[in-house]
């Protein structure tokens, strides 16, 4: 094993690279102070990018006896939940600029959280997922409370800490229970022992799944998102709700497609009913809603439910409408937020959905970007969150699985009231008053977000088929 | 014949105009100008594109034509377009209507001008698409994707009400239309492709016929729509704008019956002749209920609206009945009903500019000052009611002749709503034309300018044209219908054989 080292470290490289340019940062931060918060913030960025590109040419293959992949399935996400940082790191500068949150740690636990994610895509066994799991939440706790003279962002902090432990304990737990009934941890492995579903390994799997279903807060393991949505600063918010999702969403697909496969039809009945309570909750929970970070929150966890439509499916298309769907969804929730974060007056930050009022007045084009995203979070055709929707739907669909798929359906359209609720409060409602000017960065997103959102149906080919691609080399 | 997408350039025509107009900065008096002008250009440019599909339109072939096909999202999900006779007089009838659309808001509509434009062009161009796609996905896109600009005209620029009206229109049209999607996955499974033109001749199994059909007839039910879904049009119809109310009953109601047309007689013929029965049902208590309920209106947008739930009754009922009569008459009904529901909203139009108040009660004795008005309004209450000699006769006369060949109490019953449909029209007709002008407001009202004149006149010539002489659309849709309801009846008697042979 030893003797082939370097070729399984060249697998890793972008990881290593990651790993280490962390650590050079945090060194520079740590001997230069907390006036190289915008340097670091900047490299960290400059970083995030070379990891993407060198993901992007990596050949692929496995290192350490199977426990790391780096398929064409990880490089998909991978890219993903890179550009889901790199986002989140530029739309922190503002947050970042304020003198008494000079935090240039800020950028070194994103960077490690990446990192986290980057391992958790690539698990090829229970240990590695375990590993990347916890890497990648440490940091988020940690940056939840990063704004640390505030009530609400140490609270949730805290209140994710406690729960994503406990979390933690039961993944941990139905994780020995599998291997303690399969004799091993590795997702080839335990394919290979877990031909039919005994009851130990049924109440393994069980446990592991809510670890998981916790870490994409899909219902009924969704308690935390909306105080913690709401809690965290609406950087840290955007973050939450896009990259961390794209990678724990992608280890739940590997592991339920290549560790479970012999009793696919056990686990699906576990991915119906919770993402059949996640599109409801989502659905209706949304609607009383009067703070717009509260309201992203049920949203993404109808979303999940959504995405977890195509998981139930089981199949390559289900995968890869799991895959289209998390791709669409955050270029749309990164939009979405980076709107979130240019309500703001006099430089105060606002976060009522009644904040929005008359926007289509004061700035047009930044609430016909917003309407439109929310629009295509809805699912309306031609925009890009029809599209996620028809490759999720039409895999379950394909599975058989009609009653999931009204279900669905007509929790979309009670969906879609709550975000109509917020175009008519843009669009229908009497003007307030104007915004300070959007920022740069802010408006850079935004611009990317709603283009690729708008213009999707016209050259969908590209995603579709990297998604197809990345699909199929889970099967 | 030709080298160039003319149909591709008709349906994303007015998507240029709109960017054009994003263009115009400001919002001073000459923008506004430009914005109108631009609409108005690229509306009537369209228009004139379109009317080349006619000249080069060849009505004796049955297939598809300006046929436009390329690669779009996966294996068997093409971007495929064209036209054949039934969809092309839909796709004349939303060129032709814009233009009145646009002159009619010429002064009306003052606030977010630019916006109120735009939104416009945008939904011609979702309109056109719905009318020529000829793969489901497509058809899906468009179809659904009008929803927003017309949920933004209805609650940025409409009446009180707006916000109800304009959220029950969305999600009630939705709601239809996801069951619809589900369906239209179904199908691509079944046959590997969304092709429309394959799907016409791809054999679906029974039990799929079944659900299919009741997904696809629950989005069209809701869009056309039909009794007891028809609840949200008056609202939507009475908030939105006047062109906006022109547009929803000319163009967006028959979208459910081009559907109807399209995708469940030809795709599921067997499950549409099952369920004829409860369509012809439903399109006889639509017509009759609706029409009492118009009686009982006293906002003439709304009575308007009811009466046109009881007209799109006659299409459903036609359509259903699967015979040459029927379903020529349900096209033809249609393109009437485009012409003279949405030049009676016009007309409302006219008057609500001057007086604010769609109350009939509020009218009275406009003969005397409007004499014009009084005529133009008088031929287009005629064609409402049926009168021969207007195109509104020939369409309920072909619908109710192809019913009574299949239903001959369907037939008796929807024949109530020719006489209730004079009911409410000429009533409404004397309220607010006839009579003694008492009313003080009503004292200095003037008659159509020269601009309500050239929006009006043109449909008042067409309305009496096709009365008299309705040959070029039955012509144009002749051979396709044909078609289609040769296809049908060879369908279901198939069927009738085999069970007759066990």
């Amino acid at each position: 094993m030893i003797e082939n080292l370097g070729p399984q470290l060249w697998v890793v490289l972008p990881e290593l690279l990651l790993a280490l340019g962390a650590m050079a940062l945090l060194m520079l931060g740590a001997f230069r102070g907390q006036r190289t918060t915008g340097i670091v913030t900047g490299l960290a960025v400059v970083l995030l990018i070379v990891v993407g590109i060198l993901v992007l040419r990596q050949p692929g293959g496995q290192a350490f006896g199977g426990s790391f992949i780096a398929d064409s399935y990880a490089r998909f996400l991978k890219i993903l939940a890179i550009i889901g940082s790199v986002a989140t790191l530029v739309m922190s500068a503002e947050f970042l600029s304020s003198p008494d949150r000079r935090i240039f740690e800020y950028a070194i636990l994103v960077l490690l959280s990446t990192l986290g994610m980057l391992v958790l895509i690539s698990a090829g066994d229970l240990i590695t997922l375990y590993l990347g799991l916890e890497l990648m939440s440490l940091a988020l706790y940690v940056v939840a409370a990063s704004h640390r003279d505030n009530v609400k962002s140490t609270e949730a902090g805290l209140k994710y800490f406690v729960l994503g432990a406990l979390s933690s304990g039961m993944l941990l737990y139905g994780a020995s229970l599998i291997y303690g009934f399969t004799g091993t941890v590795s997702f080839a492995g335990i394919a290979a022992a877990a031909k039919t579903g005994s009851v130990g390994i049924i109440f393994g799997l069980v446990f592991l799944f809510a670890g998981l279903c916790f870490k994409v807060s899909a219902v009924p393991f969704h308690m935390w998102t909306p105080d913690v949505y709401e809690g965290a600063p609406t950087p840290v918010t955007a973050f939450f709700a896009s990259a961390p999702k794209v990678a724990a969403l992608a280890v739940f697909a590997r592991v339920a497609l290549t560790a479970f496969p012999g009793i696919t039809f056990q686990w699906q009945q576990i991915i119906v009913f919770v993402s059949i309570a996640s599109m409801a909750l989502g659905s209706f929970a949304a609607i009383g809603q009067t703070n717009i970070k509260r309201l992203m929150a049920y949203s993404s966890i109808g979303h999940m439910g959504f995405a977890l439509v195509g998981l139930a499916a089981g199949t390559v298309e289900g995968a890869q409408g799991v895959l289209t769907y998390i791709a669409i969804y955050v270029a749309m929730t990164l939009g979405s937020f980076a709107v979130i974060m240019a309500i703001k007056r006099n430089g105060q930050s606002f976060e009522k959905i009644s904040d929005f009022a008359g926007l289509s007045r004061t700035n047009p084009l930044l609430a016909f970007f917003f309407a439109m995203l929310l629009f295509s979070l809805a699912g309306i055709p031609p925009l890009a969150g029809f599209f996620a929707k028809w490759y999720v739907f039409v895999a379950a669909i394909k599975a058989g699985l009609f009653a999931l798929s009204v279900i669905g359906v007509l929790t979309s359209v009670v969906g879609a009231y709550y975000y109509l609720l917020i175009v008519k409060t843009m669009y229908f409602d009497e003007p307030l008053a104007t915004l300070d000017p959007v920022r740069v960065e802010l408006r850079t997103v935004l611009a990317i977000s709603g283009i690729f959102n708008i213009l999707f149906f016209a050259y969908p080919g590209p995603l579709v088929s990297a998604a197809a691609a990345a699909a199929k080399s889970l099967f | 014949m030709t080298t160039w997408p003319i149909l591709s350039v008709v349906t994303f025509l007015p998507i240029v105009g709109a960017l054009l107009i994003y263009l115009v900065r400001g919002d001073d008096e000459a923008a506004r100008r430009n914005a109108r002008w631009i609409a108005l250009w690229t509306t009537l440019i369209t228009f004139a594109v379109s009317v080349l599909l006619v000249l080069r339109f060849d009505p004796n072939q049955t297939d598809f034509q300006f046929v436009e096909k390329s690669n779009w999202l996966a294996a068997g999900i093409s971007y495929h377009m064209g036209v054949d006779g039934i969809s092309l007089p839909f796709v004349i009838l939303t060129t032709a209507l814009m233009p009145f659309c646009i002159v009619a808001s010429w002064k009306s509509v003052t606030n977010r001008l630019r916006e109120y434009m735009m939104a416009f062009l945008i939904l011609e161009t979702l309109m056109v698409g719905t009318f020529s796609a000829l793969d489901l996905v497509l058809f899906y896109l468009f179809f659904e994707g009008g929803l927003i600009p017309m949920f933004l005209i209805i609650g940025v620029w409409g009446g009180p009400r707006r916000v109800y009206a304009s959220f029950k229109f969305f999600l009630y049209t939705l709601l239809g239309s996801v069951l619809m999607l589900l369906a239209i996955m179904a199908l691509y499974w079944n046959a590997g492709t969304t092709d429309i033109p394959t799907l016409m001749h791809t054999a679906v199994p029974r039990s799929l016929q079944t659900w299919a059909w009741l997904a696809f007839f629950a989005s069209f039910a809701v869009k056309m729509p039909m009794w007891p879904v028809h609840t949200w049009l008056p609202d939507a119809h009475v908030e939105a704008p006047t062109a906006g109310s022109v547009i929803l009953a000319a163009i967006l109601l028959k979208m459910g019956g081009y559907g109807f047309l399209r995708f469940s007689l030809p795709m599921f013929p067997l499950a549409s002749h099952d369920f004829a029965p409860l369509v012809w049902t439903l399109s006889a208590i639509a017509i009759i209920y609706t029409s009492l309920v118009a009686l009982m209106q006293e906002d003439i947008k709304k009575l308007i609206a009811y009466s046109s739930v009881a007209h799109m009754g006659f299409v459903t009922m036609g359509i259903f009945a699967g015979t040459m009569q029927g379903v020529a008459g349900g096209v033809f009904q249609m393109i009437s009903h485009g012409i003279v529901s949405g030049a009676l909203f016009l007309c409302v139009g006219v008057v609500y500019d001057r007086m604010h108040t769609r109350e009939i009660a509020a009218y009275g004795g406009l003969v005397n000052r409007m004499p014009i008005y009084a005529l133009v309004f008088m031929v287009f209450t005629m064609a409402n009611v049926g009168l021969p000699g207007t195109s509104g006769f020939v369409g309920e006369f072909m619908t109710l002749l192809g019913t009574f060949k299949v239903s001959i109490p369907t037939a008796f019953f929807a024949t109530f709503g020719v006489i209730l449909s004079a009911g409410y029209a000429l009533w409404l007709y004397r309220k607010v034309v006839f009579g003694a002008l008492t009313k003080p407001s009503l004292a200095s009202i003037k008659d159509l300018t020269l601009r309500e004149g050239v929006i009006l006149f043109p449909l008042v010539a067409l309305t009496i044209l096709f009365g008299v002489y309705p040959k070029p659309i039955l012509d144009m849709s002749a051979a396709s219908v044909q078609q289609l309801v040769n296809n049908y009846n060879t369908a279901v008697t198939a069927v009738k054989a085999a069970a007759l042979l066990q």
